[in-house]
């Protein structure tokens, strides 16, 4: 293999590469893992405007917007990115496109960093658009590129989608030219482009011939590929899994799919009369096993228990024997808020205070695992605003306090403040800013003032924009325990609507750069071990039960010292 | 040839990432096809952190599969206890040299490429591949201290 033109790229990396070989000119998308590295990648092209959007729904319309204006375009976010996304999407299915325009899902089987692990293939069938799913970094470089002339082809969006597995394998990838590609003239015409009943209904009718045409494109293309070998044995495969199937069942015959819909119906009869068992093989939902049961034809699926999860190589023998999952060693250490990180003073102020803390999505989320246990509901981006309007209406304002962190306010919470405000909510919405996205590796947003390509640009006014969606009071204070616990007392105990924004120095995943460590002094510790419930990786006890404070770790936060009653722990000036 | 296939795992911010990349570019320049998975997101923060590496002619799977493992990196006692099944019959348990290492090398943000030159003795893998791979990753400031390192593991013999 020549190394020259090749690199180590992940699934992401790749499918960035080969839509900037692809002639791309736009691209939109809100971190999520395990989609963010796409965009990430884009952004050192100057050819390429590739932005972080406000939310995915906004990216989502810009990225079609750009299609509309005649430049090939991107959409990526995360799967339970798209539902932000679904309205715009769709529609688009209806309007089709003018350049070509690919969203790219990045499911997450398994729940590694997500809320859910809905498989969103069933989007392609209920929005009525081709799906494509590489198995691979380098199929993603490949099918990328064919994305784009399906969807210029066949005036359609086409998802595609990714899967952890895929989108953070690295492998060696061919590294080729750029192909510009030429503006699209925008024509006006509203029949395509306006939506009105009257339009959508022909849109509508047109979409369905467009299936049926889509389907005779997914029969013929090496897309869907007939690997014949043992005919004792046929695997109906997508995704990752081809390669699991590759890996424990070499010798079996294989329809693999990599346009998986619309369906290659007469591809699928062809392959199933060549093969005497049949096995569906993917993960999560039996969207493969389903479609070939209404076909009529006789295959095996996967357990039901195997629709929770990820797949692994060894999953597939007991796939084929209809055998329930088998378990794989989970990770024995729960994830932590990092040494020094500001969070941790605010969830343990909340955790003192002992009210209901509606949550959000970010790094604060880790605040509701033991022993901070000081967040009590997370359900999806910007709810902890919206739970909070209903918590505190019923069962007291001065009982519940909401928590979001920054770009989550930017995202989604921002509209439940309105709606707060408006539908005359009270109490206390904390707003933890720290200038960044953390979670997905500190990307900006518009609070921070700085684009994706790291320019300058205008800088959402947090406070402005609190007092403009109605908050009575808005104040910022910086973060450490005793002043947060007072300025929540005082809040919650107003009828007012509240909105407190604790703004923090710095994050860690941004600047590491160390405090002065606290002194620990060994002969003056009880052992109550209260420095040990900030939950802080820096500060344990041994088998002996001796609090150990790790120099190296420690970030020189003093949360822990403002714990400590014993003079244990002192700040060191 | 067969594909090798290399389990690194320990806790976040121990480089062990950083480690699998390294080995997977050495790999990689030495004309081998690559797959190596992990799962980002929770590794900063102090969870547990698994890299699959594998090269060899072609490689089919990202992940490798329970009892498929030759090498066994392991950076932290408590991953190495709930790993350790998945290594092959005749595999390679190197976390006894860890404990080694851990008491040898006084400055830990080493201990990674100590580990690779440790590794790389059972891989066979070019010297050249290996110095390209850790020019790709680490800073310039510190690529002469790495190569310091990685050479005294790979010399020291046993």
């Amino acid at each position: 293999m020549n190394t020259k033109h090749f690199k180590l790229l992940s699934g992401n990396e790749a499918l960035a590469q080969g839509a900037f070989e692809a002639g791309l000119k736009f691209a939109g998308s809100y971190p999520g893992t395990p989609a963010t590295e796409i965009l990430e990648y884009l952004t050192q092209f100057k050819e390429v405007d590739a932005q972080w959007s406000v939310n995915e729904k906004v990216a989502f319309e810009v990225a079609l917007g750009a299609s509309f204006a005649g430049v090939r375009s991107l959409y990526s976010s995360k799967h339970v990115g798209i539902n932000v996304a679904m309205d715009p999407l769709m529609t688009a299915a209806y309007s089709g496109i003018n350049a070509g325009f690919v969203i790219v899902t990045a499911d997450d089987p398994g729940l590694h960093s997500s809320q859910n692990e809905q498989d969103n293939r069933l989007i392609a069938k209920f929005a009525k658009i081709p799906l494509l799913e590489p198995s691979s970094p380098s199929e993603a470089k490949k099918f990328i590129k064919l994305a784009f002339e399906i969807s210029e082809q066949f005036d359609t969006p086409v998802l595609f989608r990714m899967t952890t597995r895929v989108a953070h394998t690295k492998e060696n990838v061919e590294i080729g030219q750029r192909q510009e590609i030429e503006n699209k003239p925008f024509e006006k015409n509203p029949q395509k482009y306006v939506m009105v009943p009257a339009n959508a209904y022909k849109k509508h009718i047109l979409l369905e011939e467009k299936l049926i045409k889509l389907q005779e494109y997914s029969e013929k293309t090496e897309l869907n590929k007939i690997e014949i070998n043992d005919k004792e044995l046929g695997f109906i495969t997508d995704s990752v899994t081809y390669l699991y199937v590759k890996e424990t069942y070499p010798e079996a015959s294989v329809l693999k799919l990599g346009m998986t819909f619309p369906f290659p119906d007469k591809k699928i009869k062809e392959f199933a009369s060549q093969v005497k068992k049949i096995v569906a093989a993917e993960e999560n939902e039996p969207f493969i096993e389903e479609h070939l049961l209404q076909m009529g034809i006789r295959c095996t699926g996967k357990h039901y228990t195997y629709r929770v999860g990820e797949l692994r190589p060894e999953s597939i023998k007991d796939i084929v024997e209809n055998k329930p999952k088998t378990q794989y060693p989970g990770g024995s250490r729960r994830p932590v808020l990092c040494p020094g990180c500001p969070h941790r003073a605010v969830f343990v102020a909340l955790r003192k205070t002992k009210v209901i803390v509606s949550g959000d999505i970010g790094c604060y989320t880790l605040g509701s695992l033991p022993p901070l246990a000081a967040l009590h509901t997370t359900i999806c981006m910007g709810a902890s605003v919206t739970i909070f309007d209903s918590l505190s209406k019923v069962l007291g304002n001065d009982k519940v306090v909401a928590v979001i962190g920054d770009s989550t306010f930017v995202h989604s919470g921002v509209t439940g403040l309105i709606n707060a405000a408006y539908n005359k909510a009270k109490g206390l919405v904390i707003i933890l800013d720290n200038g960044t996205t953390a979670m997905t590796g500190a990307q900006p947003n518009p609070s921070t003032g700085v684009t994706a390509k790291n320019e300058q640009t205008k800088r959402l006014d947090l406070e402005a924009l609190c007092r403009a969606c109605g908050a009575d009071n808005v104040e910022v204070i910086d973060s450490s325990c005793k002043s947060i616990e007072e300025k929540i007392k005082e809040y919650t105990a107003q009828n007012k609507l509240s909105v407190l924004i604790v703004r923090y120095a710095l994050c860690k995943m941004i600047d590491r750069t160390k405090q002065t460590v606290p002194l620990f002094h060994a002969d003056k510790c009880k052992k109550c071990y209260m420095c040990i419930s900030v939950d802080c990786p820096a500060i344990t006890k041994d088998e002996l039960g001796n609090v150990k404070l790790n120099y190296n770790l420690c970030a020189g936060c003093n949360v822990c010292v403002e714990m400590c009653k014993f003079g244990g722990l002192e700040k060191n000036k | 040839m067969k594909t090798v296939n290399i389990l690194f795992c320990g806790t976040g911010g121990q480089g062990i990432l950083t480690a699998a990349e390294i080995a997977g570019l050495a790999a990689m320049y030495d004309g081998y096809h690559v797959k190596k998975s992990e799962v980002h997101g929770m590794a900063q923060r102090g969870g547990s952190v698994e890299s699959h590496l594998r090269f060899g002619k072609e490689v089919f799977s990202p992940i490798i599969a329970g009892g498929e493992v030759d090498f066994i990196l392991a950076f932290d006692k408590g991953e190495h206890d709930r790993m350790v099944n998945l290594l092959k019959k005749d595999g390679i348990d190197l976390f006894p040299e860890f404990v080694e290492a851990d008491k040898k090398i006084t400055d830990k943000k080493f201990l990674n490429t100590y580990m690779l030159g440790i590794l790389s003795k059972h891989l066979g893998l070019s010297k050249e591949s290996w110095q390209k791979a850790m020019k790709d990753v680490f800073k310039t400031k510190f690529i002469e201290k790495n190569f310091e390192v990685f050479n005294m593991a790979n010399g020291d013999v046993k």
